[in-house]
């Protein structure tokens, strides 16, 4: 047998262009992997150049005068706007206030950029602006400021929602992946998957036996319960597009030490391990919009995973692993049947599996 | 969760292991067919239970990856020409061409979008009447019956702006084109599970005969492939040369008739060239002549072209069992899934893929102190 023989062949490229050098912006580029992190390293990242946007966090942290404040933004371009246990709406709010969250802040207050298309209906508007009151009031936030455009029918996808958000931090912590120690706990909030499983539900038309809701939600309560109680938290991070996995792998990467999970540990309902299996999915990289993992000194694990069982929200927290002082900067996991393996960063999005 | 949890069980999985030491007194090489079991074993770490004597080396039963170059160009400029929607399954649209990959024809703003079904292409079809719809037909055996049907229905609904660009491939003149090559170090076969629920394993008794080879069907999940490893290595402890089935919650000897029926109402057999390893004869399927209407390359009338691959991928040796991606200078460095050289490194199956993903370096999988 031979490997491909040689005939008359064009004269082209010898091996593929690269991804990070296509002409053009994919779709992989927004979907929170590896993509999107060339991007900001190599466009965002060199022209704008400064030392709180190189901390690549969720949010940027700094001082005025006495007071420590966060800041932090984010869009919501989700389709369809209305799925079981949310909407663009409630994700808009809640997006934003759990970044502020995760840099140890308490949220204040947001701004709401709206970008409409010409032909929403009112009531649909009307719809989403009574869900993100909702949210905000459930989050102790005010909208104090927005903005509002109509683009042309055709050029956005019923209504694209931009927030911003301040808040500040109370707590003399400083919460990064820098702040990482060997021995310290990885705690996860709850179980993982709802999310993206939900919306491609809808988006798909597939139908599973219950539906499968979103866990859009805010989480900066939990948050505040673990920093009012003195737990010593050396870094957050909530999970969204990318799963739990690419969390996981941005802090490993950032701290430049090994995290080490169990894949027996993490909690995923038994409906989303179902659609995931159907599809061909990991649950690992499937997005989540009310969860968090918290990197803790291991003497708080305890008391911080009792603290987030007092809470609705935190009532299936575990702990999924441990951070290890080879410097390895990778994710590792013990799989169920009790062998090793390194969970990478996803490249592009996750396929649906062919047969 | 039922049929899932079953046979991801660390305890069951340790007392295999345990029965294989048992059973095993010389070194054998196993070759697994299908790139889902591939995946399985390195996602799994099913591979660091075995026994050392037992070798497990990854075939070419990935179809995205043995896809020829040309048949990826040809999609790539159906999908590239004005009113064309051309639908593919998901894996499909980043494998390399020449030049670019679907996805970079989708980004320019041609119409590519991913189906799970090819039915769901026939739908679009239907209701787009004024364009034209090409659906991507990759795939083995299992895919052959829905891709079958799409075609039948078509023509029976009178759907005319429908057609499907046909990249059908047969596992059984693989393990043939294996077994038959001077470089061949297979002893023994975990057949593709899936693909024998449609076509049964019947076809696997005259080349077990032949070549005196055990063929067990196998699985997908840890157990069923730790099961049928250990029921491989046993036949070749014995000397005996049978097929066997142990994926039997799904497989049957004789298969799923009406789905091959189907099959051959619609497709006959004909010769195929598989990425990396070359044309092997009567290894594919290809549309009826009464069908010949919907298929994609007559339709558009596309001219036979030949590329050449990269010349440091060598993912035809890797798919054949000869190589393993770690051997291959390229892997990790010039070649990783965001710069793929070969289509192994891009497939959610591909045996690159999947050792990049779980593996990255033997090395520094040791270092990570992985092994517990």
């Amino acid at each position: 047998m031979e490997n491909d023989t040689k005939s008359r062949s064009t004269p082209a490229f010898s091996c593929p262009i690269p991804i990070e050098q296509y002409p053009h912006v994919l779709l992989a580029h927004g979907g929170g992997g590896k993509l999107t992190h060339q991007l900001i390293e190599k466009l965002f990242l060199p022209i704008f150049g400064n030392p709180l946007l190189e901390t690549r966090h969720d949010g940027a942290v700094f001082e005025l005068g006495s007071q420590r404040l966060a800041f932090t933004t984010d869009s919501y371009v989700v389709r369809p706007l209305f799925f079981p246990g949310g909407d663009i709406g409630t994700l808009a709010i809640n997006g934003t206030v759990n970044d502020l969250a995760m840099c140890g802040a308490r949220p204040l207050y947001l701004s709401a950029g709206f970008i409409i298309e010409e032909g929403l209906p009112m009531d649909t508007l009307w719809r989403v602006v009574r869900s993100m009151k909702q949210a905000a009031d459930s989050a102790g936030v005010q909208l104090v400021t927005g903005d509002t455009k109509v683009v042309d029918r055709g050029k956005g996808d019923g209504v694209f929602i931009n927030t911003a958000g301040i808040g500040i931090l109370q707590h003399g912590v400083t919460i990064a992946p820098t702040r990482v120690k060997p021995g310290d706990a990885v705690l996860l909030s709850g179980d993982i998957g709802r999310h993206g499983i939900a919306i491609m539900a809808m988006r798909e038309g597939l139908e599973f036996e219950s539906t499968i809701e979103s866990d859009c939600a805010a989480v900066s309560g939990l948050v505040m319960a673990l920093l009012e109680a003195g737990i010593e938290i050396h870094c957050l991070r909530d999970l969204t597009r990318g799963g739990l996995a690419s969390a996981l792998v941005e802090i490993a990467e950032a701290s430049g030490l090994q995290v080490q999970i169990e894949e027996a540990a993490i909690p995923t309902l038994e409906d989303v391990r179902g659609a995931c299996e159907i599809l061909g999915f990991d649950p690992m990289y499937v997005a989540n919009e009310g969860r968090f993992v918290s990197f803790v000194a291991p003497k708080d694990a305890e008391k911080a995973l009792s603290l987030l069982h007092e809470h609705p929200l935190g009532n299936q927290a575990c702990r999924i692993g441990t951070v290890t002082d080879d410097a390895s900067g990778l994710v590792t996991m013990k799989s169920r049947i009790g062998a090793s393996r390194i969970v990478d960063m996803l490249s592009g999005e996750q396929l649906p599996r062919i047969c | 969760m039922k049929f899932i949890d079953e046979y991801r069980d660390g305890r069951a999985a340790a007392r295999f292991a345990q029965a294989l030491k048992k059973i095993t007194t010389k070194p054998w090489t196993i070759m697994e067919v299908c790139g889902g079991q591939t995946h399985a074993i390195v996602k799994f770490g099913v591979d660091e239970l075995l026994p050392s004597q037992v070798t497990l080396v990854h075939g070419p039963g990935c179809p995205v990856c043995v896809t020829p170059l040309e048949l990826i160009e040809k999609a790539i400029e159906i999908a590239s020409t004005p009113g064309v929607i051309f639908c593919s399954f998901g894996d499909m649209l980043r494998v390399p061409g020449n030049t670019k990959d679907l996805l970079a024809v989708k980004a320019a703003g041609g119409d590519v979008r991913i189906v799970y079904s090819p039915l769901d292409a026939l739908k679009i079809a239907r209701e787009n009447p004024d364009r034209q719809v090409v659906f991507f037909a990759v795939g083995f055996e299992t895919t052959a019956p829905a891709n079958a049907m799409a075609v039948f229905q078509a023509s029976r609904q009178g759907i005319h702006n429908f057609s499907l660009l046909v990249s059908h491939v047969l596992v059984p003149p693989a393990m043939e084109a294996i077994l038959s090559s001077s470089t061949n170090r297979v002893q023994g076969f975990l057949a593709a599970g899936h693909v024998c629920t449609v076509m049964g394993y019947t076809e696997y008794e005259p080349i077990a005969a032949k070549y005196r080879v055990p063929i067990v069907v196998t699985g997908f999940e840890p157990l069923d492939i730790l099961q049928g490893v250990y029921m491989c290595v046993r036949q070749l402890e014995e000397g005996r040369a049978e097929i066997e089935n142990q994926y039997t919650r799904a497989v049957r000897r004789e298969g799923n008739s009406p789905a091959q029926g189907l099959i051959r109402d619609v497709f006959r057999i004909v010769p195929r060239k598989w990425r990396g390893i070359g044309e092997i004869p009567q290894s594919g399927l290809g549309l009826q002549p009464k069908y010949a209407e919907y298929d994609a390359e007559t339709r558009f009338g596309l001219a036979a072209t030949s590329f050449e691959e990269p010349r440091e991928c060598i993912s035809g040796l890797i798919l054949q069992g000869v190589k393993k991606p770690h051997d291959c200078p390229a892997f990790g460095t010039v070649c990783t899934p965001e710069h793929p050289l070969g289509a192994t490194m891009v497939s959610s199956e591909g045996a690159c893929a999947a050792y990049y993903r779980y593996r990255r370096r033997d090395s520094r999988q040791q270092a990570a102190g992985g092994m517990q």
